[in-house]
């Protein structure tokens, strides 16, 4: 394709190297030129959106592409994106926008920083506004807009999980006193069934260790860090506002959340807009609390742990669970090939929590399949997670592989709360 | 005089079954009231049939058939403002939306819509509405004259298809007819893939609560494990998701099927009224709230994305 | 040509909805309202016209609380201008409440009227049959679809069973929507902001009429339960099997 222009090489005539006569077109150099055969507007028209330069920094070296979840079940990564957007195709209208999970393993292995958690984002939210949004997304965006989560259940019903869960739990804008734990309970715990299943089993295990908690009820919103991945950036930060404002209303010493996406969020998204928490994922509250726990049994598992992108590679804490598991008594704790920082991701961060329908009309198998299987091969008869995404996305695809019985999907507070109690 | 006169509609110059439910209503509130019950028939229908009415107005006019609403107004007004009935019943369908909204506007009478219920109490009709999507239902008292628009399925059809005197009087067509300010331009079957969900004896039909277009697949696969075929509640249909001669309710279909699997759908009235004689009608729905659970036989709050699977497996395993 | 679109709120029914203490009206104090469903139809067929066509788009709704971010959300979607009628305290009825904005409506003379078809809490019938008879227009309701003419619109009508006439229609006219051809778009919230930062919504007053003659509300209930559904609970492999042998036990299971 690329043409030599004539007079743009360069000759010495007479020139010796280390002895070796290499005159004349022995050292002809060519000039430096740029690809200029190829329209590169495509291209240009994405670096240029604020947030999404650094596509433009890629060299094609290929190093994220093993690295690549999407890759692994169908033919995706960063190389690959900056390529079909260097050749013409629009990266605005191409289901490539939307396969991206965020989870990061591609920036770090990128020598050249090409950051897709930067420009996701960026893009998509230029899409959003062109009215380019798959319809699964757009629910959830506007469930969240409508009633603060994004299943789209009434917000009145946030804290309904409270009832069963065997163990006083404080409702702030109830009760309405200072507490030394905040606990952020997130969407999936407060709503999702299995989600509810945890929050109960955490409600339980603070009892047991007499933690002064609260929780903000029905006046709590989701902290919206997926849906700003996802795009909706504007959405985040109107939700951010009025939970900083909730939050602003309540005394307590520090914070505590079900869900590494609003770990993440406390953590790096909501100081940008100047509200500073004392945050922790609920993980890294109970890992040093373990050891005073009063355990009734033994619980004779095999089990493997699935790191969460956005509490592993997105903040560092890799830790905390694997402390947990080791802790309960009686588990035999089994690595996965892929773990900590190189650990796969389940496909439901950046907003793939809403697009499963999507995504899944172009890839192989679900990620969250690929994981399960993994999971298997190990010999571990439990897979643990501490993300309020994975209950929910593992447990389907044991199903969907085929693997019912095979597998059990446990968060690591069911276990603490298991072992903390008699079987009933 | 307790006159109660009935606008009788009608599709494809049949009567559609809702005028019998208003003829049968109409007797009661008439027997009340001390008065007859006249049937307006605007437009070609056959009058043979309409033997629950004491008196048959038939108003013809080239102009009334193909259905033009502001025709059928004109009609309905003028038969208001000179016979004068106490109270006057359209149904509360597609059409009679313009109508009865139209002829209360026209005749400065009140309009109770969605009427589920009506009774005679002193010289006031009090009504029985469904409000808010079937989830509240509002009792009013209302003197007469009035309009009242009734919902299809409120009362049964037996009652009105006879015991009238059956007196017949033609009735010359308003002037407003010769400065209509619509007209008709061409009419369209349900259309789209040759379906006619009326016909199937299985329907499975799909709501909003399966997510997203992405997830008829679902549905798709348990309809074919049954032999059914799939229907949809209006919003499915207003978002693209499945072509509208899939639609059961109030603007789609009207369907008795032997089995009406119900995934998703809430049961708003409108889709209620099209679906809620079906035989057999199992409903899969999160809200346990949800009006569908009242017109069901079975129901579970059961996650669809669970159940319609593990369903569809059973069925093919005993199929198989 | 100009579009006006006639918008309000209505209760979100995903909430439950209780009777207030005077047994007349729903608690409106925990209710979330929300863009009644077929004025967001309305609003998207107008934007719809005004893309294809080119027209001025104008969103109209009465001042009630919430309705500032209904008429920001419209000129997000595309409306040009919203306008905010002020008719007092409390909440209206169809017929009073069409009496209100037929006032805006004379004052904006716009060539078309979109509203919704129906909502879910109207118990007098329609907001749009109303203001066309206020106004003495023509009116259609229930349709699905508006083209635009010379002086004149096509519209599709929906009936039962799924058929549908086009009806021509000379202007002005006031127009009930039932479905846009295509689904309301999405509003990304910074376009929300941005129309809110952009400047206050204008307003207008309009009375209302007085309260339909004749009509009381005597009481809201929840519907009795009825014969009700007999519900099947436990894991969905369980509930599989007790359904399929129910249809199996009706010989409505294939096979």
């Amino acid at each position: 394709m690329s043409k030599v222009e004539p007079g743009r090489t360069h000759e010495e005539e007479h020139l010796e190297f280390e002895g070796m006569d290499i005159s004349g077109h022995w050292n002809r150099m060519f000039e430096q030129r740029v690809i200029w055969e190829h329209d590169t507007s495509t291209l240009d028209k994405v670096t240029a959106i604020a947030g999404a330069e650094s596509l433009g920094y890629c060299y094609q070296c290929g190093k994220c592409t093993p690295a690549c979840p999407v890759d692994h079940v169908g033919d995706y990564s960063p190389r690959k994106i900056f390529r079909k957007t260097q050749t013409g195709i629009d990266l605005l209208t191409s289901p490539d926008l939307w396969l991206c999970t965020t989870c990061m393993n591609c920036l770090r292995v990128c020598p050249k920083e090409v950051n897709m958690i930067s420009i996701m984002p960026a893009v998509r939210e230029v899409a959003v506004a062109e009215g380019n949004v798959p319809p699964e997304l757009q629910k959830a965006f506007e469930n969240t807009f409508n009633h603060g989560n994004p299943l789209g259940e009434p917000a009145r019903k946030r804290a309904d999980w409270v009832a069963d869960a065997g163990a006083p739990v404080t409702i702030l804008p109830k009760e309405k006193r200072p507490v030394d734990v905040l606990f952020y309970v997130e969407c999936y715990w407060s709503y999702h069934p299995r989600g509810k299943d945890a929050a109960r089993a955490l409600a339980r295990t603070m009892a047991t260790l007499g933690v002064d908690w609260g929780i903000l009820g029905h006046e709590e919103k989701c902290s919206c860090d997926s849906q700003r991945l996802a795009g909706e950036k504007g959405l985040f930060e109107m939700i951010a506002e009025q939970n900083i404002a909730t939050l602003g209303k309540y005394e307590f010493k520090r914070m505590v959340t079900s869900d590494p996406h609003a770990y993440n969020a406390f953590r790096n998204e909501y100081p940008k807009l100047g509200a500073e928490y004392p945050i922790q994922h609920y993980t890294q509250f109970l890992a040093p609390l373990m050891g005073s726990l009063p355990w009734k049994r033994k619980l004779d598992y095999k089990v493997t742990f699935h790191d969460p992108c956005y509490l592993g590679r997105h903040n560092g804490e890799y830790d905390a669970p694997r402390e947990m598991i080791k802790q309960i008594p009686g588990l035999e704790f089994i690595e996965m090939f892929r773990c900590k920082e190189n650990g796969y991701c389940c496909g439901g961060g950046g907003g793939g929590m809403w697009l499963d329908s999507f995504t899944g009309n172009h890839v192989r198998e679900r990620l969250s399949e690929r994981r399960v299987k993994e999971a298997i091969e190990t010999g571990a008869e439990m897979l643990v997670v501490c993300c309020p995404y994975e209950v929910s996305r593992f447990e389907d695809a044991v199903k969907s592989t085929g693997n019912e019985g095979k597998l059990l999907v446990r968060d690591v507070i069911e276990l603490v709360d298991e072992a903390l109690h008699q079987e009933s | 005089m307790g006159n109660v006169l009935v606008y009788i509609e009608t599709a494809d110059g049949q009567i559609a079954p809702i005028s019998f439910e208003l003829l049968g209503a109409a007797r009661k509130l008439a027997g009340a009231l001390g008065g007859e019950v006249e049937a307006l028939v605007a437009g070609e229908a056959g009058a043979a049939q309409l033997g629950g009415a004491d008196t048959l107005i038939q108003v013809q006019h080239p102009l009334l058939t193909p259905y033009v609403p502001e025709a059928h107004v004109a009609v309905l007004a003028d038969a208001v403002r000179t016979r004068n009935p106490q109270v006057v019943l359209v149904g509360n369908t597609s059409v009679g939306i313009d109508l009865a909204a139209g002829t209360a506007a026209a005749t400065g009478r009140p309009l109770v819509s969605y009427c589920l219920g009506l009774e005679v109490e002193g010289g006031a009709v009090v009504a029985r509405s469904q409000l808010y999507g079937g989830k509240i239902v509002a009792t009013t008292k209302t003197e007469a004259p009035a309009v009242f628009a009734v919902v299809a399925g409120s009362f049964p059809e037996a009652a009105g298809r006879s015991g009238g005197k059956g007196q017949r009087v033609d009735v010359d067509p308003p002037a407003a007819l010769s400065a209509l300010r619509m007209r008709f331009v061409s009419s369209a079957a349900p259309g789209g893939e040759g379906v006619d969900i009326t016909k199937a004896e299985r329907l499975v039909s799909v709501g909003r609560g399966i997510g997203g277009p992405e997830n008829i697949e679902l549905a798709q696969e348990l309809a074919k494990a049954l032999g059914a075929e799939i229907g949809a509640s209006r919003p499915v249909c207003d978002s693209g998701w499945l072509p509208k001669a899939r639609q059961v309710g109030k603007s789609g279909m009207t369907v008795k099927p032997k089995l009406y699997f119900a995934v998703g759908i809430s049961g708003a009235p409108e889709h209620l009224e099209g679906m809620r004689d079906s035989e057999l009608i199992v409903a899969v729905n999160s809200d346990a709230n949800a009006p569908i659970f009242k017109v069901a036989h079975f129901g579970t709050t059961c996650d669809l994305f669970d159940l319609l699977p593990a369903l569809t497996e059973r069925l093919k395993a005993k199929a198989g | 040509m100009h579009i006006a679109v006639v918008l309000k709120q209505v209760p979100d029914l995903v909430e439950e909805l209780e009777i207030d203490s005077g047994g007349k009206d729903i608690d409106r104090s925990f209710v979330k309202m929300k863009l009644n469903e077929f004025d967001d139809h309305a609003l998207e067929q107008a934007v719809l016209l005004k893309e294809s066509g080119g027209a001025k788009v104008t969103a109209v709704a009465i001042a009630t609380e919430g309705i500032d971010q209904v008429l920001y959300a419209a000129k997000a979607r595309g409306a040009d201008a919203a306008m905010k009628v002020e008719a007092g305290e409390g909440v209206l009825d169809s017929r009073r409440a069409a009496s209100a904005i037929a006032e805006t409506i004379k004052q904006l003379a716009p060539d078309l009227v979109l509203t919704g078809v129906q909502a879910a809490d109207d118990l007098f019938g329609q907001t749009g049959p109303y203001l066309a008879a206020v106004l003495g227009w023509p009116h259609v309701s229930v349709v699905s679809g508006v083209e635009l003419g010379g002086g004149t619109v096509r519209v599709h009508q929906e009936y039962s069973g799924g058929r549908t006439a086009m009806l021509e229609v000379d202007l002005p006219a006031v127009i009930g929507v039932q479905a846009a051809p295509q689904p309301p778009r999405y509003v990304p919230v910074s376009k929300l902001r941005q129309a809110m930062a952009s400047g206050a919504l204008d307003s207008t007053s309009g009375a209302p009429a007085s309260a339909p003659a004749g009509v009381a509300v005597a009481g809201l209930a929840k519907p009795e339960s009825g014969r009700g559904a007999e519900m099947l609970s436990g894991a969905a492999g369980e509930v599989a099997d007790r359904i399929a042998a129910l249809l199996a036990e009706r010989g409505l299971a294939r096979g």
